[in-house]
């Protein structure tokens, strides 16, 4: 496809996405308390979209994720949240 | 069209689903054994859903034309608890009989524990003593990366494993890459919400290729969809992708995989 068909093809969805993404941080920003992990780790991902350095989703998808090697001990739950705790 | 489902837990879904997927194409539908949702509280319940795979959901597909097949195992949530998973392990060599069972799956780690790992390591070995191909699931969202470098080392470090004889399933644009350089399959879930998108989906066929690759929905009772093969295949189309090329990814790419299991057959 050209650039031109992709845009055509997904410029409308994307933008909704993209509005969808500010709306969300317009609503937790008016919320009161703390950022969590999981919100630095969103701010983080976010500012890996900047640019025009190649593969966005798997750098995105990256700053999500566990970075470490060693199994852990035991699972204390069996779901996941979305983003490493262990983030700063 | 026509399509084959590699992926699905048809126990969770309705006949109705069978019919869409019927109608849309489904040639065959492939079912890993998986999570109900909780946790099973006995060996006993494993050996009735290994009874409803292998006997009772063959039927049900039947009734709308869908060959029916399944994997075996004990998926990673169960699998923290090594000694209930030793004796499900124990149960499978009965059920690999059976004329639907096209291997081990789906087996891997959720949390990337000590224990699922060991259970892991467990069920690879049994996969290997009876020569079974094997379906892997991979973590979810930030577990993913580390599980699937874990899985891939489990694999890597067991001889009797031949990595063409084994997908990995939900890669996503962060794991693809080391699985296929593994020589391994890599397996594509469609989600509306985590996973991939058909439109990432297909971002990653046209930047890594379209060997050893599938699709699949993973539909089960969470937020799934059955028809997102087939949804998949049209966003192909819509893409300019040739009908030779959907098919490939859609039919070619798990017949040729699934074809290494001698229970695997298609009507004519």
């Amino acid at each position: 496809m050209t650039r031109q068909q992709v845009l055509d093809l997904y410029f409308l969805d994307a933008r909704h996405k993209l509005i969808e993404l500010a709306a969300f941080l317009d609503r937790v920003e008016r919320a009161e308390g703390e950022d969590d992990f999981r919100l630095k780790s969103f701010r983080a991902a976010l500012a890996k979209l900047n640019g025009k350095k190649k593969h966005k989703a798997k750098t995105v998808l990256l700053a999500f994720s566990d970075p470490t090697k060693k199994p852990i001990f035991a699972a204390a739950t069996k779901a996941a949240c979305g983003a490493w705790p262990g983030s700063k | 069209m026509r399509y084959i489902e590699p992926h699905a837990h048809m126990v969770s879904r309705t006949t109705d689903d069978y019919e869409r997927m019927a109608l849309a194409g489904c040639a065959a539908v492939c079912e890993p054994a998986f999570w109900a949702g909780f946790d099973r509280s006995s060996a006993a319940g494993f050996h009735d859903y290994f009874c409803q795979l292998t006997e009772h959901e063959p039927k049900r597909a039947a009734k709308f034309g869908l060959q029916h097949f399944c994997w075996l195992g004990i998926n990673s949530k169960e699998a923290e608890d090594v000694k209930l998973a030793a004796e499900v392990i124990a149960l499978i060599p009965e059920f690999l009989k059976r004329p639907n069972v096209l291997g081990i799956g789906e087996i891997g780690l959720n949390k990337n524990s000590r224990n699922e790992l060991r259970v892991l390591e467990m069920q690879v070995e049994l996969a290997a003593t009876h020569d079974q191909l094997i379906l892997v699931h991979t973590p979810h969202l930030e577990d993913k990366l580390k599980g699937t470098r874990l899985i891939l080392d489990v694999l890597k470090n067991d001889r009797l494993i031949r990595p063409e004889r084994v997908i990995i399933d939900h890669v996503e644009e962060h794991t693809v890459e080391m699985v296929l350089d593994g020589g391994m399959w890599a397996g594509m879930t469609l989600y509306p919400e985590t996973k991939c998108t058909p439109a990432r989906a297909i971002d990653i066929l046209e930047t890594y290729g379209r060997e050893k690759i599938w699709l699949n929905s993973a539909c089960d009772w969470g937020v799934s969809d059955p028809l997102a093969v087939p949804k998949t295949a049209l966003e192909m189309k819509k893409r300019g992708h040739r009908a030779a090329a959907v098919e490939k990814i859609i039919f070619a790419n798990p017949e040729k995989f699934l074809r290494q299991s001698p229970n695997f057959k298609l009507p004519g």
